[in-house]
């Protein structure tokens, strides 16, 4: 079942064309990798799939549903999540406050039954933070729980990220870069989240990602950018072969030489 | 001795007081604050009076300007329209004083809402200026606006009436402000480890992520806006039932000034370092005037220079406290009682 499809997404900045006429479709419960050199345009599309920017053309449709010109917080009510780059986590909150943010979708204690603190809000408030304290668990970052993001080093504060993206409950999880910076170990770890959340789960994701070793490993599917365009899509190894790929990671082979 | 924090279930790990002791505490303090008026002599007690009204305003602006990360220099016109509101209300509706404050608080959170709204667009001191420039126009609003403000003569405000008892007295509308300062900062302290109050830290913090984790910033920007304007509103409406006349004059921009220090000083971001503030910026300056006094008795000449003397040694005092504990006085707070919980074995 496709539970996004992207067709034909076009996006500019003033005279700079960032992405053209990128169309892809993604399946119900599969890990879609998208790749490409620097500058492909691999986060702009995120960030249209994410509703952090708006295409001049396309559309996105996500379970069946045009969410092109929703706002992000829209987006997410409909269950989607990310996470970013260079990490968006509320610096100067705990943890488990990052964690509960993720859960501010699905509280309705308002601002009076909050502000008072009545049977009700504390119930919800306990019940919500049980649903973090299963995601603390799964990620193993148990002992941090209490600690200021900000103080956090670069790996705790990634998996606390993943870990906020999960408070939110979401059928579709976008990942941009999840294992940039990160050490073997670290990545091992990642990796192991990541087919976690996918299978046990059946979280959709969409990550980008540089490692190319992961990204053959754990994918169903790739897709290929390079100057915005769309180059090559498929299994990875469909991918592997796909001349367009090679040329545009090796360069070409120029026949003058000898 | 305590060795640790030991919780058994997620409601015990989200209270606000940690432990029985301190309950224990609060109470006891609670018991000596509401005991203030046996024994503080009438002088002193105004001066409590105005520490009460500034806690409740500096938590407003603590929740706009340290939780939420705007920047508001518009603190004394809300304070002022919460005021006039009440003075008006209660002059010319005759509602009692229960009516009047929350409804002084509700016209000013209106007002500041609307006044919130190039925040959606705007940052930073941009948006200071945005404020500032609220406060000139109420400022204009209330001289010219007679027949609701009376003018440059002012409002005078009738006394709040509980039945027959009259509050016309420092000691009982001590107890007017202090039971409303003592709702204010539970309310602000259950905001924040609920949904709506963790919602504005995020917007402090991250406002593209919050927006993605699905945090609606035009709602929660206003809303904040809106919260804080009523608690100054509420502060506003009291420092018009303590000080009984009201003028155009009584909320100068200096008001404004002196509440974002409250709250630098206090600690941003904390309701504690909000109530600090508020003690500090308020005794201060009288705590000096009582030391200049004292000495002018014996350097009789000096009067006029000691007067000036004590702007100096305001100012000094804010920016040495701003080097040495630039996270407010709050986070000193904190520091101290963590060296004391584990004492003496502190490593």
């Amino acid at each position: 079942m496709v539970q996004l499809s992207c067709s034909d997404i076009q996006l500019n900045f003033g005279g700079v064309r960032a992405l053209s006429g990128v169309s892809f479709e993604v399946q119900q419960g599969e890990v879609f990798s998208i790749i490409g050199p620097n500058g492909a345009g691999k986060s702009s599309m995120l960030n249209c799939i994410s509703g952090l920017y708006h295409p001049q053309q396309g559309t996105v449709i996500y379970e069946n549903q045009d969410v092109t010109r929703l706002p992000p917080y829209e987006r997410t009510k409909r269950g989607m999540a990310r996470s970013f780059q260079n990490i968006a986590l509320f610096k100067g909150m705990s943890v488990i406050d990052n964690l509960m943010i993720g859960r501010h979708l699905h509280q309705h204690s308002g601002l009076i039954s909050g502000g008072f603190y009545y049977g009700p809000a504390q119930a919800e408030e306990t019940r919500h933070r049980k649903y973090c304290e299963e995601i603390i668990e799964f990620l193993e970052i148990q002992s941090i729980r209490k600690a200021i993001v900000g103080t956090l080093a670069y790996g705790f504060q990634k998996r606390v990220e993943l870990a906020r993206a999960l408070a939110l409950e979401p059928r579709l999880l976008l990942l941009d870069e999840p294992m940039a910076g990160m050490n073997h170990e670290e990545t091992e770890d990642m990796v192991r989240f990541i087919l976690e959340t996918n299978e046990a789960r059946g979280i959709t994701i969409i990550m980008i990602e540089h490692d190319m070793g992961v990204v053959m490993d754990i994918s169903n599917t790739v897709c290929v950018l390079d100057f915005g365009k769309k180059i090559a899509g498929g299994t990875p190894e469909e991918v592997q072969q796909d001349p367009h790929v090679i040329k545009a990671y090796l360069g070409e082979e120029d026949p003058e030489e000898p | 001795m305590r060795c640790g924090d030991f919780k058994t279930s997620y409601a015990s790990d989200m209270t606000i007081f940690e432990s029985g002791f301190a309950r224990v505490m609060l109470g006891l303090f609670l018991c000596l604050l509401f005991s203030l008026p046996l024994y503080v002599p009438g002088y002193l007690l105004d001066i409590v009076n105005r520490i009460g009204i500034a806690i409740i305003g500096a938590i407003g602006l603590n929740i706009l300007t340290g939780f939420t990360g705007q920047i508001s220099l518009g603190n004394a016109a809300f304070m002022a329209i919460g005021a006039f509101s009440c003075g008006y209300l209660g002059t010319k509706f005759g509602l009692p004083f229960y009516l009047c404050i929350p409804l002084a608080g509700l016209i000013t959170a209106f007002f500041g809402m609307f006044v919130g709204i190039p925040s959606l667009r705007i940052k930073g001191l941009y948006l200071a200026m945005a404020t500032l420039a609220a406060h000139f126009i109420v400022e204009f609003l209330i001289v010219k606006w007679e027949s609701v403000t009376g003018g440059v003569a002012g409002l005078s405000i009738p006394a709040p009436k509980l039945g027959s008892f009259v509050i016309d007295t420092d000691k009982s509308i001590f107890f007017l402000i202090f039971i409303v300062a003592i709702i204010a900062v539970l309310f602000a302290k259950n905001l924040f480890r609920t949904k709506v109050g963790k919602a504005f830290v995020a917007i402090r913090d991250q406002a593209v992520s919050a927006e993605v984790m699905g945090v609606n910033l035009l709602k929660y920007k206003l809303l904040s806006f809106g919260i804080s304007s009523f608690y100054v509103g509420v502060a506003g409406a009291l420092m018009a039932y303590q000080a009984k006349i009201i003028s155009p004059e009584t909320f100068p921009i200096t008001i404004a000034i002196d509440y974002l220090g409250m709250i630098i000083i206090g600690g941003l971001g904390s309701i504690l370092g909000s109530i600090y503030g508020a003690i500090f910026i308020t005794l201060l300056p009288e705590l000096l005037r009582m030391g200049t006094s004292a000495l002018s008795g014996s350097f009789p000449d000096l009067i006029n220079k000691l007067a000036a003397m004590k702007e100096l040694v305001f100012g000094l005092l804010v920016i040495i406290f701003l080097i040495f504990e630039p996270n407010g006085m709050a986070s000193r707070w904190h520091s101290i009682k963590n060296y004391w919980k584990l004492y003496p074995f502190s490593h």
